[in-house]
């Protein structure tokens, strides 16, 4: 079949000028290692900082405790009332039995203290978990305006104040990444133009003896997307390498387990698809667009 | 029967230049057709339109009922495949061998392996470089370089074989040789040749057609022509 036949060319073709021209080659490979290596890091980072400011987020809720001595038929009430707030994602009860518990277990002095007083003195709460965390502060006066609801705590000021940041920082690592795309992709395609540009008369014999812009084309797309796949080589090796051992050497954790990294296995796993997508993309339509340029004899 | 036609066509190049002006000719299956003409005459002008390498700007270029002025960049292959093309500096690929660079036309459109070894073999004989087959263009002398690109030329069977100055740069005896292939290929195989050339002693000698253009304008156009013909102007 001849479409076939100038396709499986086309692949041969673009594994021997790889070859044939291997110093220009070794250039477009060593600046897509470079950058992607750079996008690498970019993502590696920003995928934390989003990972451990979710986490972070998830933590934050509204501790509300209720008057003392509710009965059981009330505090069903209040809990479908707060359930009816439209931010809420979750409401979850804990007696003052068992807060009782818990804090006897927490420590002896506690035990000591709770067996000496007759009557508990603790009172029963709910923690409720909001679907946004910028809903906090307006859940937490919905749920105040509720009868029998002594007080509604969500940490204010210091929770705005770290939602503010954590939103400033997650949109410029995001912006970061993709600047660093951009850039691959515009170092990528100017290196293969190169390459290009010193066989342009390659290209014009092909035109001239009859071969068809798609026949042209073939070999220089496949020899993009090769660059773009060998230049990510060494990046995804350092993306793999690098975060798991670094991962493991932290103990899956920065700043003694205050803020916890994501796990390495699906993540870098994705990371390096990530990386490698982006250099045989951006190879292909790199080579493509700058064949385009001497197809017009 | 009319092979190639020119009607009243103009080329007017986008520096204003103009190349060719009012120009009308046929030219019949199977002819040997000399241009002739100082340089800026249009002559190379002439023979760019007709492997579409540039356009007319008005009035039309046709090869075979093909107005070769109206194809597309895209469809420009298909004229291409039907023509031979043999440039005054060669242009063969450094990097392939003789046999590489006359089997390379035949990839570009796709050809099966098997089909290509004997149509590069029959080419190669028919220029007489049978014995060069893995020799790299850089150790050919300029005669046989441009043997090979003659060979390159007709190894699709083309019924048009178009020379631009195609002994330009090759001492008297090479051109002479070369001329023998070129006009070995017309009666053998019957291919219809149009060749640009300032060379008066092969003019002279072969006694062919010769179209003389001057300054865009057809001037003479004479069966078994001279050059001096255009040396009264």
């Amino acid at each position: 079949m001849k479409p076939f036949r100038i396709l499986f060319r086309s692949i041969r073709d673009s594994f021997k000028s790889i070859f044939r021209n291997f110093s220009l080659s070794m250039a477009s490979i060593i600046c897509s290692t470079i950058t992607l290596l750079l996008v690498a890091i970019a993502i590696v980072v920003t995928v934390n900082v989003n990972y451990v400011t979710d986490t972070l987020e998830k933590e934050l809720t509204v501790v509300v405790y209720l008057d003392r001595d509710t009965n059981e038929e009330n505090i069903n009430i209040i809990e479908s009332k707060i359930k009816k707030i439209n931010t809420v994602a979750d409401v979850v009860y804990k007696s003052k039995e068992e807060w009782r518990i818990e804090m006897k277990n927490y420590s002896d002095t506690l035990n000591a203290t709770l067996d000496y007083l007759t009557t508990n003195p603790l009172l029963d709460s709910f923690t409720v978990t909001v679907n946004d965390v910028t809903d906090l502060n307006v859940t937490a006066k919905e749920i105040l305006k509720i009868e029998g609801v002594q007080t509604a705590d969500y940490g204010e000021g210091m929770v705005e104040d770290l939602i503010s940041i954590f939103n400033v920082v997650k949109t410029a690592t995001l912006c970061m990444v993709f600047a660093l795309i951009v850039v691959t992709a515009f170092l990528i395609s100017n290196t293969i133009k190169l390459t290009i540009f010193s066989r342009r008369s390659e290209i014009e014999i092909m035109r001239l003896v009859g071969s068809s812009n798609i026949a042209i084309k073939l070999p220089f797309v496949f020899e993009g997307f090769l660059l773009g796949i060998i230049g990510a080589i060494i990046p995804v090796v350092a993306t793999i390498y690098g975060y798991i051992i670094g991962y493991e050497k932290l103990g899956g954790s920065l700043s003694f387990g205050v803020i916890e990294l994501i796990k390495p296995l699906p993540f870098v796993l994705y990371t390096s698809i990530v990386l490698l997508v982006i250099g045989a993309v951006v190879g292909m339509f790199g080579s493509a667009r700058a064949v385009r340029k001497y197809l017009k004899i | 029967m009319k092979f190639i036609e020119v009607n009243n066509c103009y080329k007017v190049y986008k520096n204003g230049v103009s190349a060719i002006a009012d120009l009308s000719l046929n030219i019949n299956k199977g002819e040997f057709v000399f241009v002739i003409g100082a340089s800026g005459s249009g002559k190379s002008t002439l023979i760019k339109m007709l492997y579409r390498e540039e356009k007319p700007t008005k009035g039309t270029v046709s090869i075979g009922g093909v107005n070769v002025g109206k194809l597309r960049n895209r469809t420009v292959f298909k004229l291409r495949r039907k023509l031979g093309i043999v440039f005054q500096d060669f242009k063969l690929l450094p990097k392939l061998t003789v046999y590489e660079n006359v089997a390379f036309a035949l990839e570009c459109i796709g050809l099966k392996s098997k089909e290509i070894r004997p149509k590069v073999i029959k080419a190669l004989e028919q220029v007489g470089l049978k014995d060069k087959l893995r020799s790299f263009p850089n150790e050919l002398s300029g005669g046989e370089q441009q043997r090979v690109c003659i060979a390159r030329a007709i190894v699709n069977d083309p019924k048009l074989l178009i020379c631009d100055e195609p002994t330009g740069n090759l001492d008297p005896k090479t051109s002479k040789e070369i001329m023998q292939v070129l006009e070995d290929i017309n009666k053998e195989l019957g291919t219809t040749i149009v060749m640009a050339t300032h060379d008066k002693e092969i003019v002279n000698r072969m006694k062919k057609r010769v179209i003389v253009l001057d300054s865009g304008v057809l001037l003479e156009d004479h069966e078994k022509g001279r050059y001096k013909a255009s040396e009264t102007v």
